[in-house]
Order: structure tokens, then sequence, then C-alpha cells
């Protein structure tokens, strides 16, 4: 090997070995890391706060709750977790991760969703436990799977159900899923005859291609959507801007153009409210 | 007198050699500290455990030797023969090499699923791919094949055309000279392609849960086990992961000390018994 061959090499190596030191000036970026549910109404928040201050950058992470928890805990670069449900911000918050309180800004509930052909011929709630039929479910860690199966047991028993109704519907599932959007896209593609997701996983783009069975309010469940800036975070004003964003009147309304309820504007915070 | 670059030559092999083993034995072994013996002999008893390490050896084997039944008249075919399209098909047969395997996994959809372009037909004749243990196959025999094929292209070319000629002077048809000559000839490196595939096969991952799903004891192998298990359980997932770490070795392990062995003892075979 020639000498400027092997000096090459070696500079390499520096320049490898340098990359991992951080600038002092805090960037003007903030990393956003949310539940896949929320990835349509966030991205349009996102871009509404890169419009209101120029030259910030809003980044996403979204992935299932637990998923992103576990980052966080591994030291993820976060500033904002937004999660489907309080398990995974707990986790967070108990290991002193968030700084304050989290607060609930949305509310959503579950639909059943089945491909616009309708191969398994499924027009009520009933029909999801006729033998043969291909249902796709999120896992049980994924808090779309844990309400999934809340569902289907509160429906075992109702009228018009049997008690095994939730055993039965269970005793079809082909997958459970790792996030609910690979739920909805299993549906889309028409490989499964029907998914439980969120109401706000109907979107726009995939509205033509399901079809929707609504779950009665009193068998759903509510799920809340807490948010938190957390304490690790490189850029907190930022990520306290895309904060409040999300909790003022114009970000609920994204939200609930998104398909997700609003949990009102100056929302409930989790901790004891004055 | 040691010349200065011969010293620097030195000093930059010797650090390169460092950092890469540090980048791989460290996560290694970041993993295998994390676990007590006692843990991972608790969690080999979890059916879970048991169900995604069964149906690990089962697919990566079946997948493995669909891959051998398909790729040696493959790679027999483009280590000897010209013909038109022949560098389409080396192509085709490398891409999915550099596919993303969640891609992989999407194209298998799109083409066996129940609405996909093979799949319509497979679907009229009672044929359901997606969510089975043969769309597990399916999954790690799309992209094992290629670690296979190329391995064994490259040691059929190896084969030296006089062995051949001699085989054929002395009378030999081409089937003798497959059995007797190319086949114990290029043994090591088909050996070598088996379990680069078997390995790819076993760590199959994103085309398995895009195409195959996720049920335990059907379609959760032990990558996917690992994976759901961390969000859940991260000593389980590490025990998991430890596990499939430990087969993985044993495995490499065993086709290294098998391979050279054969090709000393195969060569000298085929050169000894060549009518």
């Amino acid at each position: 090997m020639n000498r400027r061959a092997l000096l090459a090499s070696l500079s390499l190596f520096g320049g490898v070995l340098g990359c991992g030191r951080t600038a002092n000036t805090p960037p003007p970026v903030v990393t956003v890391f949310a539940a896949a549910s929320l990835s349509g109404a966030f991205a349009e928040l996102g871009q509404l706060l890169e419009q209101r201050q120029t030259g910030l950058t809003v980044r996403f992470n979204f992935a299932g709750s637990q998923q992103l928890a576990l980052q966080i805990h591994q030291g993820a670069a976060a500033d904002v977790f937004a999660s489907a449900d309080e398990r995974w911000i707990r986790a967070v918050s108990d290991s002193g991760l968030v700084a304050g309180a989290a607060e609930i800004f949305a509310h959503n509930s579950l639909v059943v969703i089945v491909p616009t052909a309708n191969p398994g011929r499924i027009e009520r709630l009933e029909d999801l436990t006729r033998r043969g039929l291909k249902l796709v479910l999120a896992t049980e860690t994924v808090p779309v799977g844990k309400y999934s199966r809340e569902v289907l047991g509160k429906l075992s028993g109702a009228p018009g159900f049997g008690t095994t109704y939730a055993e039965l519907a269970l005793r079809n599932v082909v997958s459970f899923e790792e996030n609910v959007k690979a739920v909805a896209a299993k549906v889309q593609l028409g490989e499964a005859d029907a998914g439980i997701v969120y109401r706000s996983d109907v979107t726009s783009a995939t509205a033509p291609q399901v079809r929707i069975i609504p779950i009665p309010d009193q068998y759903n469940v509510v799920a809340d959507y807490p948010i938190a800036v957390l304490a690790r975070a490189r850029n907190e004003a930022g990520a306290r801007a895309f904060h409040d964003l999300v909790l003022s009147a114009e970000g609920q309304a994204v939200l609930e153009r998104h398909g997700l309820t609003p949990a009102g504007v100056g929302s409930v915070p989790t901790s004891d409210a004055p | 007198m040691l010349r200065w670059s011969t010293v620097l030559a030195r000093i930059g092999v010797g650090l390169a050699v460092a950092l890469l083993v540090l980048l791989i034995a460290l996560p290694l072994l970041g993993l295998v500290l994390r676990i007590a013996p006692g843990d991972l002999i608790h969690q080999l008893r979890q059916p879970i455990v048991l169900d995604a390490l069964r149906l690990s050896l089962i697919t990566s084997v079946t997948a493995t030797m669909l891959v051998i039944g398909l790729g040696l008249p493959v790679a027999g075919l483009i280590a000897t023969k010209e013909f038109p399209g022949k560098r389409a098909l080396e192509v085709l047969i490398e891409l999915p090499m550099v596919l993303p395997p969640t891609v992989a996994g999407l194209g298998l959809l799109l083409a066996f699923g129940r609405t996909g372009l093979a799949g319509r037909s497979l679907d009229a004749l009672g044929i359901s791919l997606p969510f089975s243990t043969a769309a597990v196959v399916l999954a790690q025999a799309f992209v094992a094949a290629p670690f296979f094929i190329t391995a064994s292209v490259a040691g059929f070319r190896e084969v030296e055309r006089r062995y051949l000629d001699t085989a054929a002077t002395l009378g030999a048809p081409p089937l003798t000279q497959l059995i007797r000559v190319i086949l114990p000839l290029s043994l090591p490196s088909l050996l070598a392609g088996a379990a680069m595939g078997w390995a790819r096969a076993l760590g199959e991952f994103g085309a398995t849960i895009t195409f195959a799903g996720n049920l335990q004891g059907v379609t959760q192998t032990m990558p996917l086990a690992v994976y759901l298990a961390l969000e859940a359980d991260l000593r389980a997932a590490v025990a998991l992961a430890v596990l499939l770490l430990l087969v993985s070795v044993v495995l490499l392990l065993a086709v290294r000390t098998v391979a050279p062995r054969h090709r000393l003892s195969s060569a000298a075979h085929a050169v000894r018994h060549t009518p």
C-alpha cells in the first residue's frame, strides 16, 4: 500500500471517530416521537410549525408507542413524545425522562374495517366469529392491540353476541401486527378479511379501499393520547412550541380533521387539576 | 530497518482489524453479558420461545433445501453456458441481496397475496399463501437464494477444464462428470453458499412480517419473536437473541469444520477415481 492511500484511510478513521461530537448551539430541529396512528395529523402540524418559525425543522419518528418508549429509554434523541396510551408515557415519566406533566390532547376510538370488495362478506360485528375468516389485529403490547381485545371482551355476552364471542373472534386472527398501520395495510391490500384499527386510521388515502363497520359507543374503548416534552430535549423551546401547537385550538382542529376527537382547548392535565 | 511505509501499513491494518472486531463483537458481547445462564434456560421452557425456535429451524431448513434444489441447475447453467438474457438473469438473481426486506415482503404480497398477480389463480385453486408457514418459507427462500447461487456459480467456475477433459477422454458421460468430478470439486463452495443462505433465512425478518404476518407457532419465527418481545419484556428479548446467536454460531462452526475437509478428500477422491 502506498503512503498516500494509507494516510487517506487513516484520516477516514479519524473522521469516523470525530463525528460523534455535537455542536454547542442548539440545533434548529425538533424531534417528535409519536404513535403511528398520529402520522397524518402530526405531519400537518409539523408543516404548520415550520411555516410559523422559519428555519425550524420538525422531524418525526412514527412507530408503535411501546417501541418509541423503548427507544427513549435507550437514550434516543427525542424532544417530544406523544403516545397512544398513558401506559407508555408513564413508563417514560417513571424513569424521570419527562419534563413537567403529560397532558391528554386527543381521544380516539376503534372501528372494524373490511376491504371494499369484502371477501369475507362481513356486514355486522357478529360476523367476525364466522369460521375461516382472516382477522388481523395489532399485537397486545401496542395500545390498539390491547384496546381491540378489550372491545371483543365487552362484546362477549352483549345482546346478540354469544359469551364466547371474543374467544371465537380471536381464533380467526391470522396475524398480530406490530403497529396499527400494518393492520390497516393488510386490510387495504385485501389480504385480511377484517381488522380493528383507530377511527383516525381511516384517512382520505385509505377510505376508498376500506369499509367501516362501527363499534357502538358502549362497547368501544376511548383511547387517551398524552403528549409530553422530554427532560433530555435538546431543543426545549422548539419542543414546547410543538406541544403548545398540538393543544391550541388550531392544533385541535387539525386533529379533528384527521379523525381524532379533540380533548378540548386547555385540556385536562393528567396530574391533579387545580 | 523497517521502512516507514511498512510501519504505517501495519498500524493501519491493525487499527482496521481492531475497529471491525469491536464493531461486530461488542454488540454480541453486550447481548451475552446481559443475561444469566439461568434466565436462558428459563426462557427456553417458554412455549412462545419453543414454538419460535421450532418454526425457525423447520422453515429455514426447508427454504435452504428449496434454494439448493432450484439454485443448483441455475448456477450450473450460469457457470457453464452463454445464452441471451444471461446478464439479466444474473442481475435478477442478485437483486434480493440489495432489496430492503420489507420491499421484498410487499412484492411477495402483491405477487402471491389473495389479490396478487399469481395469487388470484392460487386462490381459485384454494391455495392461500399469506399468513401461512409456506409464506415464511417463500420469504426466506427469496432472500436466501442469491447467497447460494452466487457462491455455487463461483464454485463451478473454479473446476478446472482439464479435469473434465480428462474425464471425457476416459469415456465418462456428462452425468458421471457432474457427479464424480464437478460436484465433489465444488462442494466447499456449495456448502459455504448453503450455509450463507441458511443463515440469511434464519435471520429473515422484514419480508416475513410483511408477507407472512406474525402468529405464534405458524409464522412467528425467532427474529419476529425477538422483535416483539423487545416491546414487552427486555429480558425475554435478550434471551431469545442469545439463543438465536448460539444456533447461528454452532451452524457456522459446523460448516467451517466440514468444508475444508471435504475440499481435500473430495478433490483427492475425484482425481484418484476418475476412470
